[in-house]
């Protein structure tokens, strides 16, 4: 079939034959340029309209899960803010209910201290000597003139000597009072001292009163950001949930670790139960029920934590009132605790069965079977282990409560930027549509710039309203 | 929460389906024949040593079978001890040695005998082993491979080894196979071809340092 068309036109001369295909094409060609540019450009520009509604549509998509995104934060974030606030007025209740519930009695003290106090001040304050009442009758003998009598001389002596003695008796009494004074003073210290303590007690007090309360003002701010749904709470909001998405994976990843330590514990002893050749599908049915029992005791971890009122995963149980709550949790505490228990005793029975295989091993390598020295020690670490790790298994529901809302945040704007990435990836191919079709363009006008160079050469001598459009269709002249 | 619960329903799903499925057996059933005859009396030790590795490797639910390979073995007289490991691993281990005791008897009175009936005891062998209804199936010869039978004995059949898997161990080189090696050669090659037209997978294993590829 090639070979007639190569020798078509002139038989024998393919080369011919071909260079007349040629001319041909290119004629044709040149005849159909204006259709085939406008049909070139059409294809792609359809193409481009519609790669660019496609891209419009990713970016309402992503526009429309930001927002999304954005409700859920705020909504995330008004929560936690609503339950930091809560529990921080639950505390200054309790700190007023604890501290100034006794405030009757500080106050009874605080008086107590002060009228003993007061009472001890009146009892030390000075009071002046009275001047004796004969003192009027001595000034009076004393204006007598002695005119050199001795009797009167004498009568003075005895007054001033009589006098001396009073002065010398008030002034003993006076001292004894002093005295007297100082020692009340001196008892008054510690009173003092109790009340100078009990006012510390109150300013301590009222400072944690006053830390609190600063807390819940920033908080309050916080939360009226929140409310306001400005940028920067959202920004805040965002990177805290980023924050709390890693910390939170790193712990749980911890918690899986102790998990499968856990299931090492219990797997191999459970095959002394449910056998150590049964599988249930392609697992090993002894496994299958390690994992059960496993997953049990974080589904039990996850209620207890949930009634306790620490995690909020289940909606239906943090509506419950208190006494229900309390019910659940006690019943899963007791659950927990047999579980615990089991698992402990499963860790005695693997160290038994451990042992056991080791004594064989022994045997058939033909070394002499000897008990290990000091093999209560695994035995009692692998039933301590055993019985505690249930209980910090309990502890996962924190990280992964945080991990549960903080991931949907981490997805959306993972999520976001995949739509955001795709919308960018379908502009450029839009736009590479585009530049296709007038690479197709130009390609066609290479293929028949012959004839094109011709009808140029012709054009420069017509008019130029009779001259044909040579130049490149572009799509914008579309 | 949805998704995870979605997840745990597909597991669920693929765990129900794949046991209602045609059940599939993951236990292991192996048979060792031991060579009685001649020299390989005195090879009992090393015997005892890949029985003391199989005791080793079998978990709980697989089979054991120690046969002897003498005049006529295709008898269950023959079989010196047979187990099937119990499902509990404390079980099992008794059972473990209980076998090894019965091995150590049987070593410390073993009698040589006059010929080899390999035939017979591959025979009995596929018997037990499909008995067993295990997933995979081993057949263990500690032999030299040199079939010698009581004049009258038929045993130029093609034999059934469907999923059997057969391993020569300690197949030793006879005097008369130092003259001219191609005997050894032609012997080895023979039993290859009787097992794989058989449907079965043939291997020799002389290096009994390198047991951990045994059941492989």
């Amino acid at each position: 079939m090639t070979s007639d068309l190569w020798n078509f036109w002139v038989p024998a001369q393919p080369a011919l034959s071909v260079l007349i295909w040629v001319l041909l094409l290119v004629a044709v060609l040149y005849v159909a340029r204006t259709p085939a540019h406008q049909a070139i450009l059409a294809v792609s520009k359809g193409l481009r309209n519609a790669l660019r509604i496609m891209a419009r549509s990713v970016m309402v998509a992503e526009s429309r899960l930001k927002r999304r995104n954005s409700e859920v934060l705020l909504a995330h974030g008004r929560e936690a803010s609503e339950r930091y606030i809560e529990r921080e007025f639950q505390r200054v209740e309790a700190l007023v209910s604890r501290d100034l519930s006794g405030y009757p009695s500080l106050q009874r003290d605080l008086k107590e201290q002060i009228t003993r106090i007061d009472e001890d001040y009146v009892q030390s304050g000075e009071v002046p000597p009275q001047p004796p009442e004969w003192l009027k009758a001595v000034e009076a003998v004393a204006e007598i003139q002695s005119s050199g009598s001795p009797v009167v001389a004498k009568i003075l002596s005895d007054i001033h000597t009589t006098l001396k003695n009073s002065l010398n008796k008030d002034l003993n009494a006076y001292r004894a009072a002093n005295k007297q004074r100082h020692a009340l003073l001196k008892k008054m210290m510690p009173y003092w001292r109790s009340l100078t303590k009990i006012l510390g007690c109150v300013e301590k007090k009222i400072t944690g009163l006053e830390h609190r309360s600063n807390i819940i003002d920033e908080q309050m701010e916080r939360y009226e950001q929140i409310l306001s749904k400005t940028d920067y709470a959202e920004r805040m909001l965002s990177s805290s949930s980023l924050t709390q998405f890693f910390v939170s994976g790193v712990v749980l990843f911890f918690a899986t670790v102790g998990g499968y330590v856990n299931f090492q514990l219990v797997a191999l002893p459970m095959s002394e139960m449910v056998g150590a050749s049964s599988y249930l599908g392609p697992i090993r049915a002894s496994d299958v029920a390690a994992l059960f029992i496993i997953a049990i005791e974080v589904i039990l971890g996850l209620f207890l934590m949930e009634s306790v009122g620490v995690t909020r995963l289940f909606p239906i149980i943090s509506m419950l009132d208190d006494n229900k709550r309390r019910v659940i949790a006690v019943t899963t505490f007791i659950f927990l605790f047999v579980f615990a228990a089991i698992e402990s005793s499963l860790a005695y029975l693997r160290d038994m069965l451990a042992s056991d295989n080791a004594a064989l091993d022994q045997m058939l390598s033909g070394v002499e079977v000897t008990e290990p020295q000091l093999s209560w020690i695994p035995s009692v670490g692998q039933m301590v282990m055993g019985f505690i790790l249930p209980f910090a298994l309990t502890f996962a529901a924190i990280p992964l409560e945080s991990f549960v809302h903080s991931s949907r945040t981490v997805i959306g704007l993972v999520l976001v930027w995949l739509l955001h990435m795709l919308a960018f990836l379908i502009r450029l191919l839009a736009n590479l549509m585009r530049a296709l079709g007038q690479l197709l363009v130009s390609l066609y006008d290479l293929i028949i710039f012959l004839p094109l160079r011709i009808e140029q050469i012709f054009s420069k001598n017509r008019p130029a309203k009779n001259r044909p459009s040579t130049e490149l269709i572009t799509e914008d002249e579309e | 929460m949805r998704k995870t619960a979605g997840l745990l329903f597909l597991f669920c799903s693929y765990l129900l389906l794949t046991s209602c499925s045609e059940p599939v057996s993951h236990n292991r059933a192996v048979y060792m024949l031991l060579d009685t005859s001649g020299t390989y009396t005195q090879q009992i030790d090393k015997a005892k040593g890949i029985v003391k590795y199989l005791l080793g490797i079998l978990s709980p639910g697989d089979s054991l079978a120690l046969a002897r390979i003498d005049s006529g073995s295709f008898s269950e007289k023959d079989i010196i001890a047979k187990i099937t490991f119990d499902l509990r691993p404390s079980k099992a281990n008794s059972q473990k040695r209980a076998f090894l005791e019965a091995v150590d008897q049987f070593s410390s009175q073993v009698k040589g005998s006059s010929y080899t009936d390999i035939t017979g005891g591959m025979l009995q062998a596929i018997e037990y082993l499909n008995e067993t209804g295990a997933g995979e199936k081993y057949i263990l010869v500690f032999s030299d491979m040199k079939e010698e039978i009581k004049k009258g004995q038929i045993r130029d059949f093609p034999i059934t080894f469907d999923g059997i898997k057969v391993t020569a161990l300690n197949v030793t080189k006879l005097r008369s196979d130092n003259v001219d090696p191609r005997e050894y050669m032609k012997r080895v090659e023979a039993w290859s071809k009787r097992v794989q037209d058989g449907g079965g997978q043939w291997r020799v294993m002389n290096d009994l340092d390198r047991l951990n590829t045994l059941l492989e």
